[in-house]
């Protein structure tokens, strides 16, 4: 479903390399963890995915669903499926919640060349997406994450990966800020949408979440490259002895 | 011998002395009145209309901009339009004439006409003299002729909003707008100016709200003009005591539009909040200009505004905060945040606090910006559009502005200008 092939990146208007000849396969149905310390270049790589325009792609490519997704802007992957809960979403004042998850699922809707939903349809879809992640309907009365605790922000997320039911999900931090309970909650709703077409890339520092969120592959990431892949276990033996290891023998 | 050079007279100088001169006949007016009107048309054409060199006019060179001016009458009727929401009892005033026939007002709620007051005496005291830079109230004050009086009876509370309905199909219309809010009254009063499509039309609109002690009174000015109108307007504010009035200023049509608003806050604990909303596009000239006077000490103001300027447009604001200095205690914020979305957009803000008293706070902020590109990634992200995108967060800009009143169908009113706007010139 994914492959990235020899990619480099680097951040716009700067000489600054952050994806130094990257490679990963990700099939359908796969969870693949992406593990790696501070400043290996797991965040540029989920926003890559997503398109942000403050990095640019200087050479390799990113194969998506069989077709290049590098001419593509943010709006066009996501609308083919492409899905990134952000470590920090943003907070947007004066955007009512309802408004943007409406206009999100129709503008996506319309895309694909699928009908728009009905009001009464949309509340209904958001009611029982909320109720799987125990978001009371209030919040999202609020304007877009604003006021909202770092738990909130993570199931607001997860509620919008629900709701336009991607095929790519890339999980960036998803565990970062979250207690024990709503880690529990947020895992719950990932886990839920493990599909045998959907492939889902969680990014994450710590073991902890993997423990929740079994991945088939893992994946670390060092200086802009994969230095090492393997199995769940992979995680473990990086809990236990660090990095070091790993980007010893990889040198 | 004058030495000083008389000024060529621009275009738009020469049809309103015309217009003056055709006028003054039909005017209506008691003798003060007539006086009155020619010593305003005196201050006005003394040094000709305004220009950046005097100051209150600086950013918006009235003498330069008022490029022409329509003839005094317009040619077709006007037509009333449904009210800004449901409930509210419309008043209208159709091409600058008040409604014959006042019906149906809500107990408490008394109107009469300007008209008659400008006749027989009553509306004298408007004709005092002006400050020199006032061409406002001078234009207005040559031309008026009609307008609603309106009293709020002491401690009714009036739910049904009123709609001042102005809607003109052409040419000129000059009116004059007193209202009292009687103590401990409450009421919302709506002023809303309309043109009718292709009508090139010069309004002149010159409140006096008087908010007396205890009275809660809310004022919406919704100025949605066509793109060839001239509008001129002003509030008069005074707070008593313990009074609070909510204004709202919501800007969304028009080619050339100056609102002064100068509020005198002059009873303790009286509570000033301000809120605007300017939709600039094409090339149109909009300013707003405060003028604030905190003049007795424990009073509060805070005013808030959001532009966004498109095209060619060109904005100003011009906020003037003053605290006398017995004015001790007194509480005053104040912010304008601008969205320019085009490389020839133009926006001026000019804070100006003159502060007297020594136990004060007063602030205020200025931002212009472009989008965040952060918020833009982020709804794109979720495979929202480019131009959805902005569109999103130009109207979240603004509308949290908005959301601030307490009113839900006028909120709701408020946030459908302003999409219609955007849905138009976004």
């Amino acid at each position: 479903m994914l492959e990235i092939r020899d990619l480099h990146a680097k951040i716009a208007d700067t000489d600054t390399e952050i994806i130094r000849g990257l490679n990963l396969k990700v099939e359908a149905g796969e969870v693949a963890a992406i593990m790696g310390p501070n400043g290996s270049g797991k965040s540029t790589l989920s926003y890559i995915l997503a398109g942000r325009e403050d990095y640019e792609v200087t050479s390799g490519d990113i194969i998506y669903n069989g077709e290049s997704v590098l001419e593509m802007d943010p709006s066009e992957r996501a609308a083919s499926g492409v899905f990134l809960a952000f470590q920090y979403p943003v907070e947007i004042p004066g955007v009512a919640t309802m408004e943007f998850l409406k206009t999100a699922m129709n503008e996506q809707r319309k895309a694909r060349g699928e009908e728009e939903l009905s009001i009464p349809d949309f509340i209904r879809k958001v009611k029982e997406a909320a109720g799987d992640l125990k978001i009371d309907m209030a919040m999202l009365k609020r304007p877009l994450n604003v006021g909202f605790s770092g738990g909130e922000k993570k199931r607001a997320e997860i509620l919008q990966m629900k709701l336009l039911e991607p095929q790519l999900c890339v999980l960036d931090e998803t565990d970062s800020g979250l207690d024990i309970d709503a880690l529990k909650i947020v895992s719950d709703g990932v886990n839920a949408l493990r599909d045998p077409n959907r492939a889902v890339v969680v990014i994450t520092h710590y073991q902890r979440l993997l423990e929740h969120i079994v991945p088939d592959s893992v994946h670390v990431l060092y200086k802009g490259q994969v230095i090492k892949s393997g199995d769940k276990s992979l995680a473990l033996e990086l809990e236990e002895n660090g990095y070091a290891n790993v980007i010893e023998a990889a040198a | 011998m004058n030495v000083q050079s008389k000024i060529v007279k621009t275009a738009a100088e020469e049809a309103l002395s015309e217009h003056f001169l055709n006028a003054l006949g039909s005017l209506p007016g008691s003798p003060a009145v007539v006086q009155g009107r020619d010593k305003m048309f005196d201050a006005l054409m003394k040094n000709g209309l305004p220009t950046r060199r005097v100051e209150a006019w600086h950013y918006t060179d009235l003498r330069r901009l008022l490029g022409s001016v329509p003839a005094g009458a317009a040619s077709e009727d006007a037509s009333l339009q449904a009210g800004l929401v449901e409930n509210a009892k419309v008043l209208s005033i159709l091409n600058g004439q008040i409604s014959e026939e006042i019906e149906g007002l809500p107990e408490g709620v008394s109107v009469s006409s300007f008209k008659d007051a400008l006749a027989d005496g009553a509306a004298d005291l408007h004709f005092a003299d002006t400050e020199f830079d006032d061409a406002i109230g001078q234009l207005n004050g040559a031309f008026v002729s009609d307008g609603y009086q309106i009293e709020i009876d002491a401690d009714a509370e009036i739910e049904t909003p009123i709609e001042l309905q102005f809607v003109q199909s052409g040419g000129q219309a000059h009116s004059r707008t007193p209202v009292v809010f009687g103590e401990n009254s409450s009421a919302t009063l709506i002023e809303r100016h309309l043109a009718s499509d292709d009508a090139e039309v010069l309004v002149s609109s010159v409140s006096h709200v008087s908010v007396g002690k205890g009275a809660q009174a809310r004022w919406i000015i919704v100025q949605a003009q066509n793109e060839l109108a001239t509008h001129l307007g002003q509030v008069n504010i005074e707070l008593a005591e313990d009074a609070k009035l909510e204004l709202y200023v919501v800007n969304a049509g028009g080619k050339l539009v100056r609102q002064e608003i100068v509020a005198d806050v002059k009873g303790s604990n009286a509570d000033l909040v301000l809120r605007g909303v300017n939709l600039l596009g094409g090339n149109s000239h909009t300013d707003v200009t405060l003028k604030l006077g905190h003049n007795v000490p424990n009073t509060t103001s805070n005013e808030t505004f959001r532009n966004v300027v498109f095209d060619k447009a060109k904005g100003v604001f011009q906020g003037q905060i003053k605290v006398a200095q017995i004015a001790q205690k007194t509480d005053a914020q104040m912010a304008c945040n601008t969205l320019l979305l085009s490389d020839d957009a133009d926006f001026s803000a000019k804070p100006e606090l003159e502060i007297f008293a020594d136990d004060v706070i007063c602030a205020h902020g200025a931002t212009v910006a472009d989008i965040d590109p952060a918020h833009l990634f982020y709804l794109m992200a979720r495979g929202v559009s480019e131009k959805s995108a902005r569109g999103l967060l130009v109207k979240g800009f603004v509308a949290e502005v908005v959301e601030d009143l307490e009113d839900e169908a006028i909120v709701e009113a408020l946030e459908g200008i302003i999409s219609d706007w955007l849905q138009k010139n976004g």
